[in-house]
């Protein structure tokens, strides 16, 4: 699986990276967690609110850092 | 805002059931109503049995600061819930869907409007830009949304409501609105597309199925209650520090003094403000407790919001930030025109409100 967090680098941006990797290991997924800063990028996303989360190309969540429940959501649909 | 990215999480339902919630909301509203209702009987009492003289400096400044901390943050509290649970119908992507293919004009009124109620942090200012100059969003439509985002925000309504009453809260909002729809529409009217950093215009905005965020009513509640958390939450600090000195003004400062600096007399105190505004950077919250204070104290209405307005709308980050998809001539324009606007709406204030 491949996730990518999209954001200039904003303190949510970070905590959001810290917030899937943490659900991640403790589900012991296989998973490549990539920060995505370039502009270009994350606008080719159609994300107009970071951070914003993609999974296997896919945008799933923009403008806020998710829960834990929510990360939870969309690793269990990807099983 | 210092706040930046103050939106809530919008979360799943999980947890009590609806009903409760709704019912826990009801009661916390009557109950917020119930003590607002007695706060200033309670407060004077509470400073009366203090063994200081009736009438002293210190007893007004006393008085001052017990009645108006517990005043503002509970009006910030309401407010800050009020607007969290109405953002929870709003998002940047579906406001750019709304005003792509708007003209100028009904583009602009509708971008200001939306700017107040649409979630959005100074952090995501430029992919917000692109997204909506790229959609077909005319770039002075565009611009009337970053200048309402910032300026009509919650904690600044609130605080004006509580300290300065409702009238100046609402010709606050008007002024704020009609500011951002006439600025960007005469930027607009420049035609400064080609002023736009060149790579802008060559970025292909993707257009991603967003998932659906359709939320429950407990969904939005919690949204109101996790702003109320995380907003209040940061600013609560700045509301009391800024009551205190407000409070020391109240009690002790000349009157004459500041009257004769920023009194209505002083013509030249109005764009004087908004020059020492724009490069500042603070949030509402701590200024506004100051500003009843001074306006309390003969500094006129006007001089006090417009160098507010200029505090909150222009600042120095997010010019750097916007410095990304805009060249300097541009923001220069920008700067330019909304601080013109906020000079005049400053004048406006002078004339309409007779202290």
């Amino acid at each position: 699986m491949e996730i990518k967090i999209l954001g200039p680098g904003c303190a949510r941006c970070k905590a959001t990276s810290e917030a899937l990797e943490k659900v991640i290991q403790s589900r012991g997924i296989q998973a490549q967690l990539t920060k995505v800063e370039d502009m270009r990028e994350i606008v080719s996303y159609g994300v107009l609110s970071t951070p914003g989360v993609v999974i296997d190309g896919k945008v799933v969540h923009t403008g806020s850092v998710p829960t834990r429940e929510m990360i939870e959501g969309w690793l269990a649909a990807k099983h | 805002m210092s706040t930046c990215c103050p939106s809530p999480t919008p979360r799943p339902s999980v947890g009590p059931r609806p009903t409760i919630w709704l019912a826990t909301t009801v009661l916390g509203l009557v109950a917020w109503f119930a003590v607002y209702w007695v706060l200033e009987p309670v407060s004077a009492w509470a400073v009366a049995q203090l063994p200081i003289a009736p009438e002293s400096h210190l007893e007004e400044a006393l008085a001052f600061f017990f009645y108006d901390t517990p005043k503002v943050l509970m009006l910030l509290t309401l407010v800050v819930f009020a607007m969290g649970v109405v953002r929870s119908f709003f998002s940047a992507e579906n406001t750019r869907r709304l005003l792509s293919g708007k003209r100028e004009g009904v583009g602009n009124v509708a971008a200001a409007s939306l700017g107040i109620v649409t979630p959005f942090c100074s952090c995501s200012a430029v992919p917000l830009f692109i997204g909506f100059v790229s959609a077909g969003v005319p770039l002075g439509v565009t611009f009337s949304f970053l200048i309402a985002s910032p300026m009509v925000n919650e904690v600044a309504l609130g605080l004006l409501f509580g300290l300065v009453g409702w009238k100046v809260a609402v010709t606050y909002l008007a002024s704020g609105l009609g500011l951002a729809i006439l600025a960007g529409f005469v930027i607009g009217r420049f035609h400064l597309d080609g002023w736009l950093q060149p790579w802008v215009r060559d970025v292909r905005m993707g257009n991603a199925e967003l998932p659906d965020q359709r939320l429950t009513v407990v969904a939005r509640l919690r949204a109101g209650l996790d702003a109320v958390a995380d907003i209040v939450g940061k600013v609560w600090l700045w509301v009391i520090a800024g009551i205190a000195i407000g409070a020391l003004i109240h009690g002790y400062a000349p009157a004459e003094l500041l009257a004769s600096i920023m009194g209505k007399d002083a013509w030249w105190s109005v764009p004087a403000a908004v020059v020492v505004g724009i490069p500042m950077y603070s949030n509402a919250a701590g200024i506004i407790p100051i500003v009843e204070a001074l306006i309390g104290k003969g500094a006129a209405l006007g001089t006090v919001l417009a160098f507010m307005m200029a505090v909150i709308a222009l600042s120095l980050p997010e010019m750097i930030i916007l410095r990304k998809v805009l060249t300097v001539k541009l923001i220069a324009v920008f700067i330019g025109v909304v601080g013109l606007g906020i000079v005049t709406v400053g004048y406006l204030f002078n004339a309409l409100f007779v202290a």
